[in-house]
């Protein structure tokens, strides 16, 4: 065969495998969504992370504006400290509201963001002050049927 | 009785020994391999030639194969998650198993098949002819010339392949499930892209493909290097890169899935 046709062919092939890759990260992966090239970083205290995992996404109004960055137990606190890297295009009040959420039923948990109305916003390495835990279906359970086996006694008495 | 014994232990020691000699020229062969890529890399129309040979032909079993995969992928993954209602998530099924796991090994099984014992085969074949010796005659040194553009068209080629295979297979389980099944086309991609992280899958994908790309190379050239120059020699060898580096392969999928997927979830 010819170089040239050869080269041709390796040409096209190499063209349509780096076609293959840009698919995979564009498409496939999250790369046209959500970049992580400009953001900042925010902090949160919870009491209870219940099955919040790194690389979760951070919403607000439904909007995915970062994810999960890290997640530690804070030993003076005796919390979960968890590190969230948001776009920088979005900025938060300083009073902004921050609680673990759950999509669907059985769907990941995430962390919702509602903004509050205060003039300053959050900079980078901020702590949200306000924060919600996790709901834990155990304890709502619990929590339920306590409520329940009280109001029982009380039609008795 | 005891003679049998010792004949039994002889026998297991000369089999490690045996291995163990091989495994040392192999590795002195690898090492002569890089050190003399240079001289190839200088002349790399001789590198595309071998793509063309390894990469551009091995596409149709590639595509082909990815196509099916994805298929089926696409049509197990419904017929389970349907029971639970979720069968949107079919998107993030087939996209993350094609990516982290069946993309790289499959299209690195076929790679080793078809690709592998070819470059086997003619290599041990040039020895068996006595051209590699025709070569050294004529001060040519086999391992620049022949071996070294062989083995790195192989590592190049293999992420190109993998990576094609993955895409390829990601349509063929849009193709089964969307437009023939009628899962919603939004949710399909929405939901695999919320799942399928550049970084941590598809990164840790390519890296996958790079590491079997030069397992199987090196193994494919090696074994031909190293054939008996005989007929025999030669088609043993070409079985022994198939089961060698299949076998490698799966091993070293494991060991890298996991350094890669631990303690994550």
């Amino acid at each position: 065969m010819q170089r040239t046709t050869m080269d041709l062919w390796v040409g096209l092939f190499v063209a349509a495998g780096i076609g293959a890759l840009l698919v995979l990260a564009l498409k496939v992966g999250n790369m046209g969504t959500y970049s992580a090239a400009q953001s900042y970083t925010l902090m949160g205290n919870f009491e209870n992370i219940g099955g919040l995992k790194p690389r979760a996404p951070v919403k607000s109004a439904g909007v995915v504006v970062g994810r999960v960055v890290d997640i530690q137990f804070s030993p003076e606190t005796f919390d979960a400290v968890v590190t969230m890297s948001i776009d920088s295009r979005y900025q938060f009040p300083k009073d902004t509201f921050a609680s673990i959420l759950t999509s669907g039923l059985l769907g990941e948990q995430y962390i919702g963001l509602a903004a509050g109305g205060d003039e300053v916003m959050l900079k980078s390495g901020d702590k949200i002050m306000k924060t919600n835990s996790a709901m834990v279906l155990e304890e709502m359970i619990g929590r339920f049927l306590f409520n329940k086996a009280s109001e029982n006694d009380g039609g008795k008495n | 009785m005891p003679r049998r014994i010792v004949l039994g232990i002889r026998g297991v020691g000369h089999r490690v020994i045996e291995s163990v000699w091989r495994l040392g020229r192999a590795s002195h062969f690898f090492m002569l391999m890089l050190l003399k890529s240079g001289i190839s890399m200088r002349r790399f129309h001789l590198i595309i030639r071998e793509i063309y040979f390894t990469g551009v032909l091995s596409l149709i079993i590639i595509v082909v194969s990815g196509l099916f995969v994805g298929m089926v992928l696409g049509l197990q993954g419904y017929e389970t998650l349907q029971k639970y209602g979720s069968e949107s998530a079919v998107g993030t099924l087939v996209a993350l198993s094609l990516v982290r796991e069946l993309g790289p090994v499959v299209a690195a099984l076929l790679f080793a098949s078809r690709a592998g014992s070819a470059i086997t085969a003619e290599i041990g074949l040039m020895k068996a002819t006595e051209q590699l010796a025709a070569m050294e005659m004529m001060a040519v040194d086999p391992i620049a010339r022949v071996v070294a553009p062989r083995f790195w068209a192989g590592v190049i080629s293999m992420p190109f392949l993998a990576a094609m295979f993955s895409a390829v297979g990601i349509f063929g389980g849009y193709l089964v499930t969307v437009v023939l099944i009628g899962v919603d086309e939004g949710s399909f991609w929405s939901q695999m892209q919320n799942a399928v992280d550049f970084r941590y899958d598809i990164v840790n994908g390519v890296i996958k493909t790079c590491v079997f790309g030069v397992a199987v190379t090196a193994i494919a050239v090696f074994e031909g290097y190293d054939a008996p120059p005989t007929a025999e020699g030669v088609s043993g060898a070409t079985t022994r890169t198939v089961v060698t580096s299949s076998l490698a392969i799966l091993g070293l999928d494991f060991v890298l899935t996991a350094f890669m997927f631990r303690g994550m979830s």
